[in-house]
Order: structure tokens, then sequence, then C-alpha cells
């Protein structure tokens, strides 16, 4: 596998630190005058998402880790994995652990296509769309007129995620959620 | 297609401007101060042999190795032991691997000589220059810019007394400010990033750091402080939290600056660097004689960058590495 020097490092690159894979966020270049230059170099694992500063020494290298991100729809559950094909027309199918689907979780639905993170062949994080439409389940009855008036009640979507919407919602109304803050947007239909 | 292609200057007009005023302000400087310009070879012979300064390298003719100089200090002082008498350079400088947002692989520095100074009377010079060329507001409100010895400096900012503090208790210091993972660290690897990473962006206010530990002198002459610790005669101008200018009571003697490109160099072999042959004739030009002076590089870039007040470099050159 290929190795990168700290020169290299830049945002999104993919490294194996302690034996976790990571992903760069910023690197930051620091030398006083005479003396050693180092590089603080600020990191996400991607195994269990902490992010931290590590300094190197400057012309360190690190291995490249074997992460690939790909489009995939979701299809089913069973009782211990998600399952997710690539639509890429492979139909090659991978399935997620809870760990891995843990940021997605509440988002699932099925068809939909999510960006699935492969490390050395396994995912590893799945990252919904930045906006999803789901059905409402259960909420309190809609009521009627009330679309200009302020207020709001949480309401529960096929998807499993509850949200604060206007009381105007009723079942099986379509939601458009944002999935990084979980706020309502407005009803598709 | 040409659409794509990112032609325009790093810097803005505006600070083009700036940059161009400063430069006539600095020569002006030295004009009233009957210091001689002068310019030195950028493609030398030999290079400096500092373990962490990397010299960009290329063949005048095949097989006939030049070095990008990393500073003109060399080549000034053989100008210095010749009886040139006070001298400045403005110049282009370069070095290996250093990009960053105060880093150019190719920048300008402001280097001057002045024989007959101690390290304390460059000091004064230093900062009448940077009072010439940087707004008032920089120095906020200070009469004169303070001056502290490097052991003070960590005695006060990080309560560390680097005549007792153990290795182990620096390293802990360290780990406060950043993970190191199993890193190799020398004693002044461990200074250095304190001062980096701890104690640098603290200084906003102008202040010379001093009396610098005698393993980090460089080309310094080294002394006793008040306790009878090893010193430097080193100074270092900070401003803005970075490092803007870089001094010392000039090493005369030829003997000890031998000594020192040897221990330069055995370090560069432990590191598996490549050994930098001693410039032979600094030697000799040591060797018949440098008179006691002062000496002191500034980077004439950073210098912009704080009165343009600019976070990053590329900000006051006109294409910075990536755009050349």
């Amino acid at each position: 596998m290929a190795t990168f020097s700290t020169n290299e490092f830049k945002p999104g690159l993919k490294v194996l630190l302690d034996g976790d894979p990571c992903s760069i966020l910023d690197n930051e270049f620091v030398k006083p005058g005479k003396g050693q230059a180092f590089n603080r170099v600020k990191l996400r694992n991607l195994l269990n998402g902490r992010v931290w500063e590590r300094t190197f020494k400057s012309g360190e290298s690190l291995e490249a880790a074997d992460v690939m991100e790909t489009d995939m729809s979701y299809l089913y559950s069973d009782a211990e994995f998600w399952h997710f094909m690539k639509t890429d027309g492979s139909f090659e199918q991978f399935p997620a652990d809870k760990a891995a689907v843990a940021d997605a979780l509440n988002w699932l639905k099925e068809e939909d296509v999510y960006v699935v993170t492969l490390y050395n062949g396994s995912p590893i994080s799945v990252t919904p769309p930045n906006f999803v439409e789901i059905e409402v389940v259960e909420t309190d009855p809609g009521l009627k007129g009330d679309t200009a008036q302020g207020g709001s009640k949480p309401a529960t979507l096929a998807s499993g995620a509850v949200v604060k919407v206007p009381l105007f919602v009723n079942i099986g109304d379509v939601l458009r959620v944002d999935t990084r803050t979980g706020e309502y947007q407005n009803r598709v239909r | 297609m040409a659409d794509d292609i990112q032609w325009r200057p790093d810097a803005s007009l505006a600070n083009l401007r700036l940059r161009a005023g400063m430069l006539a302000q600095v020569r002006q400087f030295f004009t009233d101060r009957d210091v001689l310009e002068v310019e030195t070879p950028l493609l030398c012979q030999a290079t400096g042999t500092d373990p962490h300064l990397e010299a960009l390298a290329l063949e005048l003719t095949p097989g006939d190795l030049r070095f990008l100089h990393t500073s003109p200090e060399f080549a000034m002082k053989r100008l210095l032991a010749a009886g040139s008498g006070p001298i400045y350079q403005l110049c282009k400088t370069f070095r290996q691997d250093e990009t960053g947002q105060r880093h150019n692989p190719e920048f300008t520095m402001l280097e001057w000589y002045r024989p007959g100074f101690d390290d304390h009377r460059l000091m004064d010079e230093v900062e009448a220059l940077t009072r010439a060329c940087l707004p008032s507001d920089v120095f906020a409100g200070q009469a004169t810019i303070p001056r502290i010895p490097y052991r003070e400096l960590f005695r006060r900012t990080l309560a560390l007394d680097l005549l007792f503090a153990s290795d182990k208790e620096l390293l802990a210091c360290v780990e406060q400010y950043t993970d190191v993972g199993e890193m190799a660290l020398s004693r002044d690897d461990t200074l250095h990033l304190l001062m980096s990473l701890a104690i640098e962006p603290r200084l906003r206010e102008p202040v010379f750091v001093t009396e610098f530990p005698a393993s980090q002198a460089a080309l310094a002459q080294v002394t006793q402080d008040d306790e009878g610790g090893a010193v430097a005669r080193r100074f270092e101008l900070f401003v803005g939290g970075m490092e803007l200018a870089n001094g010392y009571l000039e090493l005369t003697d030829n003997t000890e600056q031998s000594r020192r490109f040897d221990a330069d160099n055995r370090q560069r072999q432990r590191a598996g660097l490549p050994v930098r042959a001693a410039d032979t004739r600094l030697l000799a030009a040591l060797a018949h004689g440098l008179p006691p002076s002062a000496g002191v590089a500034l980077g004439f870039d950073r210098l912009v960058m704080l009165a343009a007040g600019a976070g990053h470099i590329r900000e006051v050159i006109s294409f910075v590495a990536d755009n050349a």
C-alpha cells in the first residue's frame, strides 16, 4: 500500500494511524526558525468517530488506508445487519453492522441511496443524504386551518426518527427532513 | 478551458502596493544609517549544515551540484571579513519542504550585519526598523519592546524551570497541547514544540526572546547567564504570535565554527540526512578575521503580513509556490 509524507497530508486523505483508518481534516506546518519542523494534523478516526490533533515530525509518513466511499441503496435489515447494494449495476451487496449504520439509523428508507464507507472491503460507516423524504407513522391529529400559526408537536417517521413538526401535519404525510440537524423542512405530500 | 486555469495573483494589488512601499522604506532606513546594500549569490557551491534546513539543489552543468542558499549569511560574513563595514541584503531565500500559513519555499529575507554592535544594540535597531515599517497599534502602547530570556519565558508561561525540569516533565507539558504518539523527541525537539504550540501563539505583543539554550546557539556566541548556565547570545523577535526575526552576536572563531559544522553533520548522519561539506571559504574568511559583529535575519513577507493584517503568507506574495 502507498505511503504519504506529512507534506502530502491533505484534507480527505485516508491514512492508517496506530492500526485504525483515519481521515485527515486539517494539516498545519509549524517550524521554529532554528529547529525541528512539525505538522499539526487534525484527524478523524473512521472507526469510532473521534476527532483529535496529532503532531508529527515533518517528513514522517503514514500508510494509506484502503478506504472507499461508495453509493449504495438500502435494501433491508435482519436481526443483525443492515444490507446495502452498490448502485453501479454490479448488484454487489454489503452487510453493515449496527456500529456502521449508527449515524444513518434514524433515516433509513428502502431504495434510498446512502454513502457507504468501506474499509478493507467492509462497511464502517453509512452517511445519509442531507435531505430525506419519509412518511409520518404516528402523531397527534392535525389541526385544520392552522398552517400559518406557530406551535409544534412530535411526529414519528417510518424510519423511527422523531421530529418536531407543525400542528397541521397528519399521519400518512411525507415530510422532507434535514438529516444533519433532524429538522423538519416541509411537507412533500 | 482557459477559464479553469487559476492564473490570478495570490496577493491583492493593494497588498502588493503596500509591499513595494515597505521595500522602499527598508532601503531608506538603511541608507539613512549608512548601511551598504549588497547582493550575494543565490546559487552557491556550499550550503549550511543545520540539520533542520534543507537546501534545494540543482546542476549548474551536468554533475556540478549547486545549492540555492537557505540564507545569505555565509557570503555576507565573507564581505564583513573583507572589510565591507555594515551591510544589508534583501533577497529571495529557498528552503525545501517549507509550506504553510507562514512559510513559502521561496521567500524574501532581510538580513543585516553590524560590525561593532553587540546583540542588544542590534535589538535596538531591529525595533527601530519595525517601528518604521509597522502601524503603531502593533506595539500596543509599549515604550520599548521588552526583552525576556528564554528560560524566564518558560518559567512565566508554562511554570517550567528549564534548568531543573526533567525531559519527562517537558513531555508531560507537551501532551497538554497535542498528541505526539510514540514520536522520538530530543530535549531540544520538545522545547521547539513547546515554543511553537504553547508559547509563540501567546506572544501577541512584540517581545524579544533572548539567552537561548546553548544547544540552540546555531551561529551565535555562547556565554553564561547570571546563574552560570550556558546560554547563546541569540535573540528572536516575536510579533502577533509569530516569529519575525532571529539575530546573533556572531560567532567569529573559525575553530568553534568548524566544530559546529562537524556536530551538525554528525546529527545529520544519525538522522539519515545527507552530510553537507563545510563551507571552506567561510572558514578561511573567519580564519582571516571577522570583526566582532551582530547580525539578524528578518522575514520580510511576515513583516508585510503584520502591516497588512494578513493571516496567511499567500496574502502578501504575488504568486506562492503552488501558483508559480
